[in-house]
C-alpha cells in the first residue's frame, strides 16, 4: 500500500470540488452537533434523575396561623399532638425512609438563601412549617404516601417535589426531541450530500479510474482515495461539531443551573462521550455512504 | 492464450449479437489483426477479453484461465496481463510522460525503487528518449501514441490488445507505431490489434482475422486486408 499516492489523490479530490467539501463539512457539523446536543440533553435528564432518586420528597406543611385552606381555617394551627401524631404515621409507612421536622424560622432561613430578591416581600410567620419526607423508592410512592396524611388534623398541603422535577424533565425531553428530529433531517441531508461529493469526485477523475482499472488496479485501490475523501471531510465536520458541543454545555447546559437550583451540572466526562460518540458516528456515516456510493459508481 | 469457444455476445435491446458463434485460438507469442468493418464485432472482442463485458454464451479463456469462474475481485489480476492501447491514447493531461507511465505502476502498488529502474527502460523501448518531463499537450499524437504504449507494457503483460491505435496518426507516423508494436511482440508479448488500416496490414504480413457481422468469416495466417475494401 502506498500511503503517499493514495493520499496525493485525495488532497486533488478534496482541492477539486473544494465547494462540495465545504459544504459537506459543514451539514456534518451541524447535524452532528445537533446530534450531541440531543445526547447531552438525554444525560442532563438522566444525571438529575438518578440524583434526586431516592432523594425525592414531599413536602407535608403543617397549618399556621395565616393558613388560608378551608381546614386550617376550621382547626386553626397544628397542635403539637397532631403533628406528632402526622410524623407517627408517616414514619411508620414502609415507603418512608425518614422524616424531618423544618420548624418556621429554619423554613425562613433557607427560603432567605434561595430566593433572596424575595425576602423583603415575604415575612417569618407566613412560611408554614412542615415535615420533609423522604421516600425509599421513586416517585410511585409518593401520591401513596401523600394520600395517607391528606386530610389529617393539622396538615394544609403536600407538595409533591417530583412533580415540579417533571416539569424540569418535560421541558428538556422536549428540546431533546426537536433537536433529534432536526439532526436527524440534517444527517439523512448529510448522507445524501456525501454521496453526491463523492458522485461528484468520481466524475470528475472518471480518466484515473478508467485508467486505473485498465491497468488492473484493484477495487480496494481505486475505492480507497474516495473513502478516505469522505471521511477526511467527516472528520473535519467532527472537529467543527466538537468545538459547537463544548460551546452548547458552557453556554447553555451550565447555565441552566441559573434557572433550576435542583439541575445536576454535566460532568466533562459526559461531554467527552457524546463528543467521541459523535466521531464514530461521523466516520461511519460519511465512511459507509461513500462506500456504498462508490459501489455503484466505480464498478469493475 | 486467448481462446474463445462458441463465443455469443447479444447486448439487449439489439437483435443481431455483436459476436455469434466465434471460435479462435490466439497463441502465445502471435501477432493478430482483428479487422472488419466498424460494427462488426472487433470492440466487443477486445471488451470480453478483458472481462468488461460477460459472454451471453460459450467459453473464454484467457492466459490460462476461464473467464466464467474469475470472480470479480479477481478480474484487476487478470488486466495486469493485460495491456491496452486505444485510438485516443487516454493519457492524463495533468502528468507528463514519465508520470504516466508511472501512474500504470503506482496503483497495482509496485515499491518506488522498481518504477524508477523500469520506466526509462520502457521510454527507451518507445523511442522516447530525452521526453520524459513533456506533458501529453507538448507531444504529437504519434509520440502521445508511443507513451500510451509506454504504459500499457511497462508491466510486461503477457497480451497487449491494440484498439485502432493509428486511427488518429498520419500514415508516416503510423509506420513508426508498428514497429514499436512490432518490437514488443518480439519480447514474447501476443499483440491483438483491431485495425481498419489496410495498408498496415498488408505491409506486416501477420495473422488476419476478420469479422462481419459478429462472424469470423476469414482467418488467415499471413494475410492481407481483403480486396473488398
Amino acid at each position: 500500500m502506498r500511503a503517499q499516492f493514495v493520499f496525493h489523490e485525495v488532497w486533488i479530490g478534496l482541492r477539486r470540488n473544494l465547494t462540495m467539501t465545504i459544504a459537506l463539512v459543514v451539514v456534518v457539523a451541524i447535524s452532528l452537533s445537533l446530534l450531541g446536543t440531543g445526547l447531552l440533553f438525554v444525560r442532563q435528564v438522566n444525571n438529575t434523575r438518578t440524583y434526586w432518586q431516592g432523594r425525592v420528597q414531599l413536602s407535608v406543611y403543617l397549618c399556621t396561623k395565616v393558613s388560608s385552606s378551608p381546614q386550617c381555617a376550621k382547626n386553626g394551627p397544628a397542635t403539637p399532638a397532631e403533628m406528632a401524631q402526622v410524623k407517627q404515621t408517616l414514619s411508620a409507612m414502609q415507603q418512608v425512609s425518614s422524616v424531618t421536622y423544618v420548624s418556621q424560622p429554619q423554613a425562613y432561613q433557607q427560603f432567605k438563601q434561595e430566593f433572596p430578591s424575595m425576602v423583603n416581600s415575604v415575612s417569618a410567620g407566613e412560611i408554614p412549617d412542615s415535615f420533609q419526607v423522604k421516600l425509599k423508592n421513586t416517585q410511585a410512592d409518593a401520591a401513596v404516601v401523600a394520600q395517607t396524611v391528606n386530610g389529617a388534623p393539622g396538615v394544609d398541603q403536600i407538595v409533591d417535589n417530583s412533580a415540579i422535577l417533571d416539569k424540569f424533565y418535560r421541558l428538556l425531553n422536549g428540546a431533546r426531541n426537536a433537536v433529534v428530529i432536526i439532526a436527524i433531517i440534517l444527517i439523512i441531508a448529510a448522507i445524501l450530500l456525501v454521496a453526491n461529493t463523492i458522485r461528484l469526485s468520481a466524475f470528475n477523475r472518471r480518466r484515473e479510474t478508467s485508467i486505473m482499472r485498465l491497468v488492473g488496479a484493484s477495487n480496494f485501490y481505486v475505492q480507497l482515495p474516495f473513502l478516505v475523501e469522505g471521511v477526511i471531510a467527516g472528520v473535519f465536520g467532527w472537529m467543527v461539531a466538537a468545538g459547537l458541543l463544548i460551546a452548547v454545555k458552557s453556554l447553555w447546559l451550565d447555565t441552566l443551573q441559573g434557572y433550576f437550583s435542583f439541575n445536576v451540572r454535566l460532568t466533562s466526562t459526559d461531554l467527552v462521550e457524546v463528543i467521541l460518540l459523535s466521531m464514530v458516528l461521523g466516520i461511519v456515516l460519511t465512511g459507509a455512504t461513500s462506500f456504498l456510493t462508490l459501489r455503484r459508481y466505480l464498478r469493475v | 492464450m486467448i481462446h474463445f469457444d462458441n463465443v455469443t455476445k447479444s447486448y439487449i435491446n439489439q437483435g443481431r449479437p455483436a459476436l455469434e458463434n466465434v471460435t479462435l485460438d490466439v497463441e502465445k507469442g502471435e501477432f493478430v489483426f482483428l479487422v472488419g468493418p466498424s460494427g462488426s464485432g472487433k470492440s466487443t472482442f477486445l471488451r470480453l477479453v478483458l472481462k468488461e463485458e460477460r459472454p451471453t454464451d460459450g467459453r473464454i479463456h484467457v492466459a490460462g484461465r476461464d473467464l466464467a469462474r474469475l470472480t470479480n475481485w479477481k478480474v484487476p489480476h487478470l488486466r495486469r496481463r493485460i495491456g491496452c492501447v486505444f485510438q485516443d491514447f487516454r493519457l492524463l493531461p495533468t502528468k507528463n510522460v514519465y508520470q504516466n507511465i508511472a501512474f500504470a505502476l503506482e496503483v497495482i502498488g509496485k515499491p518506488r525503487r522498481f518504477i524508477r529502474k523500469v520506466v526509462p527502460e520502457v521510454i527507451d523501448l518507445v523511442g522516447l528518449e530525452g521526453k520524459r518531463d513533456r506533458m501529453p499537450d507538448e507531444l504529437s499524437g504519434g509520440e502521445q501514441q508511443r507513451v500510451a504504449m509506454a504504459r500499457a507494457f511497462v508491466n510486461r503483460p503477457m497480451i497487449l490488445l491494440a484498439d485502432e491505435p493509428t486511427g488518429n496518426i498520419d500514415p508516416a507516423t503510423s509506420i513508426g507505431i508498428m514497429k514499436v508494436l512490432d518490437r514488443i511482440n518480439r519480447t514474447g508479448t501476443t499483440v491483438v490489434m483491431a485495425t481498419h488500416d489496410a495498408a498496415i496490414v498488408d505491409s506486416m504480413r501477420k495473422r488476419v482475422i476478420e469479422l462481419e457481422y459478429g462472424k469470423v468469416v476469414r482467418d488467415q495466417s499471413r494475410g492481407v486486408y481483403g480486396q473488398a475494401y
